[in-house]
């Protein structure tokens, strides 16, 4: 399982994780590593075993839909790194 | 015996019969950080004027008798919890600043029944690690040898613990980040059953498998701290929704009738020879205590447990924390050419390389051509595990297995390996795999170094965890040795 520099850009680039070179070095060799090792679970005969996303599943968890109070604004805004006028503020997502 | 060095029921009795105030049980405990914590390094934060007022409100409760059973005593917090206008950093420099505007509902109902917080303690980033040396912003020192790991990721609410520096703290555990510190410390530590204690406001890791509990001096204050934390809560859709029992009502002296069986696949190869004596020497014990030891139980896919583990848990992070865009709060970069480049900037400076690693594992096994490899896969040998557990489960009450295979490891041994460090969680992560609660008690000592006891049970089967740990804390003295700080 040896990944490629390439591979490894690839990866951050989904997740817009800014990586630099001698990171990018490191993960290709430390994730080849590290997978190589999880191709034990292929050994694992899965045939007709269903997937568990939660061990101690509940379903249809159900509540009144009540209203309640939310936070104050001013309190939520006050870890916002830039703030106007009561909203959070982005950059430009289209140029 | 100094004041800080109480468990929560002899506190509680000094104050009821007020032979001393809440105030001054706070004082001792804060000297005490004074004293040791340059050397532990166990708090991000020490709330020391905050504890003294929250003191005073005890003792004035006290005095009207409208206290609760923790009411005026000291606690520590894992940083990873939210706490009302107390910074809440999870130890990583994304979250140096962040100030919570409200509490997690664990940290809500500590403060109802008179909670004094002391502070909030170190761990490995995001929850990720386990040896506290992944904290952005400096390790916490093993205080049994200070050159050694405290375990992680709550290695510092272990440690508060240890030390006397608190009376008890609360940690979270995902993988063993509970049970791990609290053997390699010579403390309690309780991992409930998933969704006993309700996880809204703590920091999000792995969510499937992330739960909160108790770190104690001993086995009758982790239940007293549970008898609080546990129970529903509608802002956490996974908290279950039964009755909580009066946990105090396991502590009985005695396992008559008690059916344990130890699993051979957790004395692992490269195991330490005197972690598998000791916790041998512990099943005589248990059986001397009237329970049934069965040698012949067999959880065959244990050796999956760390492959499956390792794909889930970074699978879940990458997702959860993609929220740290530097928009809404946070740590956030602001010279950048455009809206991407600041995202990128703002990760790649705000988390360390162990959160990482982790994202890039995870985003990997969920990525397209690799999800039904990887995470599917690691998904049905959950479900193997799962039921593997519900089978031994079926023919004895609990089972006992070491904490750790390992006594706590020299600082910077594992640090480059990520393969060896994560093994230190090898006998501790099926357990959120199956969701299923654990515990782990003080059960000896290899040269001066702590070996942990884990006791394992059924689903929403705390309280024969808490009975087996109550009697064997009561037959032996390993709980009651201090670290020499």
């Amino acid at each position: 399982m040896k990944l490629s520099r390439e591979e490894v850009k690839h990866l951050a680039l989904l997740v817009r994780l800014g990586i630099n070179e001698e990171e990018t070095e490191r993960f290709r060799e430390q994730l080849s590593n590290i997978l190589e090792n999880f191709q034990i679970l292929q050994q694992v005969d899965t045939t007709d075993v269903p997937p568990t996303a939660h061990a101690i599943a509940l379903e249809n968890v159900l509540r009144e839909d009540e209203p309640g109070s939310s936070l104050p604004v001013v309190d939520v805004l006050a870890n916002a790194p830039s703030q106007e006028e009561g909203y959070f503020m982005v950059r430009a997502v289209l140029e | 015996m100094d004041l800080c060095q109480s468990t929560i029921h002899q506190a509680a009795e000094l104050l009821r019969r007020r032979e001393v105030s809440s105030v001054e049980l706070t004082r001792a405990v804060l000297d005490r950080i004074e004293k040791v914590d340059s050397r532990v390094r166990a708090f991000v934060t020490i709330t020391e004027d905050m504890a003294l007022e929250q003191a005073k409100e005890a003792d004035r409760r006290i005095s009207d008798g409208t206290a609760a059973l923790l009411t005026g005593i000291p606690a520590a917090i894992k940083d990873n919890m939210c706490t009302r206008g107390i910074r809440t950093t999870c130890s990583s420099r994304m979250l140096e600043n962040f100030v919570p505007p409200y509490d997690a509902t664990v940290v809500e109902r500590l403060h109802a029944a008179g909670m004094v917080m002391v502070g909030k303690t170190n761990m490995d980033e995001f929850a990720m690690g386990s040896s506290n040396e992944h904290s952005a912003f400096f390790p916490t020192y093993n205080p049994w040898d200070l050159s050694r790991v405290p375990g992680g990721s709550s290695g510092g609410s272990a440690v508060s613990v240890a030390t006397d520096a608190t009376i008890y703290a609360i940690g979270s555990d995902t993988g063993g980040s509970i049970r791990q510190p609290a053997g390699f410390c010579s403390v309690v530590g309780l991992k409930p059953t998933y969704g006993r204690v309700s996880r809204y406001g703590l920091v999000a890791f792995a969510s499937s498998l992330d739960q909160i509990g108790p770190l104690t001096k001993d086995v009758t204050d982790c239940a007293l701290v549970m008898n609080v934390i546990a129970g529903h809560d509608s802002r956490d859709s996974t908290s279950l929704p039964y009755p909580v029992p009066d946990y105090t009502e396991s502590l009985v002296p005695d396992l008559k009738g008690v059916r344990l069986g130890v699993p051979k696949e957790y004395f692992v190869e490269g195991m330490q020879p005197e972690v598998a004596q000791a916790i041998r020497s512990a099943t005589v014990v248990l059986e001397e205590l009237g329970a049934t030891v069965d040698w012949d139980v067999s959880l065959p896919h244990t050796r999956y447990g760390l492959a499956a583990y390792y794909i889930i848990a970074p699978s879940e992070a990458s997702a959860n924390l993609a929220r740290y865009d530097g928009v809404k709060y946070g740590f956030s970069v602001k010279e950048a050419e455009n809206m991407w480049d600041a995202m990128e900037k703002t990760k790649g400076n705000g988390f360390g390389p162990e959160v990482k690693r982790r994202i890039m594992l995870g985003t990997y096994a969920l990525s397209a051509g690799y999800y039904d490899a990887y995470y599917l896969k690691a998904l049905r040998v959950r479900t193997l595990i799962r039921r593997e557990f519900e089978e031994a489960l079926k023919t004895v009450d609990a089972l006992v297995t070491p904490t750790s295979p390992t006594v706590p490891f020299k600082i910077g041994e594992k640090l480059d390996d990520p393969i060896q460090m994560y093994l230190s969680d090898v006998c501790t992560l099926p357990i959120n795999i199956a969701g299923v609660p654990g515990i782990s008690v003080p059960a000896g000592f290899a040269d001066g170094l702590p070996i942990g006891m884990q006791i394992i049970g059924r689903p929403l089967g705390e309280e024969v965890l808490l009975r087996v740990a109550y009697a064997y804390e009561q037959a032996t003295d390993w709980h009651k040795r201090k670290p020499p700080l």
